[in-house]
């Protein structure tokens, strides 16, 4: 029943105003949380003690800042525990190009994340709704999307296409498509793509998730086709990187560009989502979409 | 024909020795006097020379020619290739994008829909065309003239021609990366055959939002590419001037892309380049455009799209252990 439906309507969605549209930091390391006891915000610059940060989700609990986390901190904080389990890891990149140093670069990130490849792709349930997911690693090669974070990438849209299941998509990626696999990667936003429709065809829920940062071919490909786009705080996200159009205009850029906040204010994401809400956030979306004839949530 | 006033640094030799043979023939006419043997061995020497340059190309000569400032534009072939071009203008939300052009034609008398970003070709049109790199209401436009041809059931051909999506601050305020998205998805899902060539320069993202079709072919000197050589270079060894390198390595000729099965055909120029013989080119261009058009008009909508969809998932190369 449609009372019913409303019965469920939870209080914690959230729409965070605008932050401060000072100049967006640039975080100077790329990778995450140092180990050690202490950390010092990127943001704010104040010292913050590692497992208090921990706790916190990776969000400086002095300026609210998020932090980036890899894409196994980020199952974890989001999926119902032990519910996630993995598909598609065996997939692994070649060097189709003989491009130089790609190799060694892929073994690095490999090393560093602990991951084969840039995705980790999967199924799982968030507060009881099962859903098919894929999490960017910003660790891995910038959370470039090469032929296999692509392939991946598509063969869970069409798992969830198969399964009549919703797709959730967690995004950060810097430059976007993979120029160490040329074209190839280029042609990954258009198999991403494609897939997409054949889940919308078929009635399937997109939602994507926007982190710090999500650009270039992934953001003008998977990640701004969401049903529904959510975004982290704070988030870089846009399709140029801020450097190359400012050497192309000359002029300094406007403060807040680019952020969650100001692609929020242009009309392209639903909703801004501090981390401690994203996990309810999500679990409301998948409930509310949830088909009977999928295990999901009944309505009515 | 060399063309007049512009000559890129490794055609030099050859230009340099066509003036010469212009002028000794001036010099002959003048003084009335018989210097035919002279003129042909030069001519001869010419030749020789004109087939050493342009038969063995670099990938970075290519890129040359592909961005040549006479290379023939859309415009330009469209007046060669088809009939009755009717330019249709404006996205419908926004602005007419004029670094994005199409419009309804005739090819070969069948009616269909062309696309393409559209360069100036000179400094002042260049200008009003943003050097032909569209904003996102000219792929939303572009989008809005494929929607419609797919309404009435006519063909689209896309003309590919862009150094890369604009990076400016109202591009990305009006959601220049959706659009791209858009561009991609919707021209994946559109009823109607598409040939989309690569004419010049294939500049990543700007390109593919219009370059998902059934046949994708490229002109011989084009190249297509995930990033431009200068920020491939700058990216990896912190210094644009060694384009050159980066451009081998990221293998983005047709030949390449032949070879990764991203493209159907390449499709050869006149020596030296298409603005050597625009004419001649536009001519390759529309048989081209014909041959590979026909066999798509014969397939149900359904078989059509399957296969597109087909073409691209199989797209990329990976080891599954
Ligand atoms: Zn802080």
């Amino acid at each position: 029943m449609l009372k019913d439906l409303f019965k469920t309507k939870p209080k914690y969605i959230t729409v965070r105003p605008p932050q401060e549209l000072g100049t967006r930091q640039e975080p100077a390391e790329k990778r995450d949380i140092p180990d050690g006891l202490w950390v010092k915000c990127d943001r704010c610059n104040q010292i913050v003690y590692h497992k208090e940060l921990s706790k916190n989700l990776n969000v400086c609990p002095k300026c609210d800042y998020h932090f980036r986390i890899g894409a196994k901190e980020r199952i974890d904080s989001l999926l119902d525990e032990g519910s996630f389990h993995e598909i598609n890891s065996g997939l692994t990149s070649t060097n189709p190009l003989n491009f130089p140093e790609y190799e060694s670069k892929t073994k690095k990130s490999q090393k560093a994340t602990g991951l084969t490849e840039g995705v980790i792709t999967g199924t799982g349930t968030i507060e009881g709704q099962p859903l098919v997911c894929a999490v960017i690693d910003f660790g891995f090669m910038g959370g470039s999307m090469g032929s296999v974070v692509g392939e991946k990438i598509t063969r869970a849209i069409e798992y969830a296409t198969e399964k009549g299941l919703p797709f959730v998509c967690i995004s950060s990626g810097g430059g976007g498509a993979r120029m160490h696999e040329g074209i190839l990667s280029l042609m990954q936003m258009a198999k991403t793509c494609m897939a997409l429709n054949r889940l919308a065809a078929a009635g399937g829920l997109y939602i994507s998730v926007l982190t710090d940062p999500t650009m270039g071919g992934i953001y003008a490909s998977f990640a701004s086709q969401g049903d529904i786009i959510l975004a982290e705080p704070g988030a870089l996200i846009g399709f140029a990187g801020p450097r190359v159009i400012q050497q192309t205009i000359r002029q300094t850029l406007p403060p807040g560009f680019q952020t969650s906040e100001f692609v929020l204010e242009h009309g392209m994401i639903d909703q801004i989502v501090h981390r401690k809400n994203l996990r309810a956030t999500l679990g409301f979306f998948l409930k509310f979409h949830a088909r009977e004839d999928k295990g999901g949530q009944a309505i009515g | 024909m060399a063309s007049p006033g512009y000559c890129l640094d490794f055609e030099k030799p050859l230009v340099e020795l066509e003036r010469q043979i212009e002028e000794i023939k001036k010099f002959a006419a003048e003084k009335n006097i018989d210097m035919s043997e002279e003129i042909r061995r030069l001519q001869e020497k010419a030749d020789q020379i004109k087939q050493e340059i342009y038969s063995n190309l670099t990938t970075w000569q290519r890129i040359q020619i592909a961005r040549h400032p006479k290379r023939p534009t859309l415009l330009d072939y469209v007046g060669m290739i088809f009939t009755d071009f009717t330019e249709l203008h404006g996205d419908r939300l926004f602005r007419d994008d004029p670094a994005m052009v199409g419009g309804l034609a005739y090819l070969d008398g069948r009616p269909v829909t062309v696309i393409g970003q559209q360069k100036g070709r000179d400094t002042k049109e260049n200008l009003q065309r943003n050097f032909g790199m569209p904003h996102p209401e000219g792929y939303r436009k572009a989008l809005r003239l494929m929607e419609q041809a797919a309404k009435f059931g006519r063909p689209i051909i896309s003309l590919v021609d862009v150094v890369g999506a604009y990076p400016g601050i109202e591009a990305e305020e009006r959601g220049q990366g959706e659009a791209v998205a858009r561009g991609i998805r919707e021209m994946a899902a559109l009823g109607t055959p598409i040939v989309v060539v690569i004419t010049g320069e294939g500049g990543s993202g700007g390109a593919l939002a219009i370059g998902v079709g059934d046949r994708i072919l490229m002109l011989e000197n084009a190249y297509y590419s995930v990033i431009s050589p200068e920020g491939c270079a700058s990216i990896l060894w912190k210094d644009a001037s060694r384009a050159p390198e980066a451009a081998e390595a990221l293998r983005l000729t047709g030949k390449d892309l032949m070879e990764f099965g991203i493209v159907d055909e390449v499709i050869r120029e006149p020596m030296g380049g298409a603005h050597k013989d625009p004419k001649a080119m536009a001519e390759t261009l529309k048989e081209a455009l014909i041959r590979n058009l026909l066999p798509l008009l014969d397939q149900d909508k359904e078989a059509l799209l399957t296969a597109r969809y087909d073409k691209f998932r199989k797209m990329g190369a990976f080891i599954e252990g």
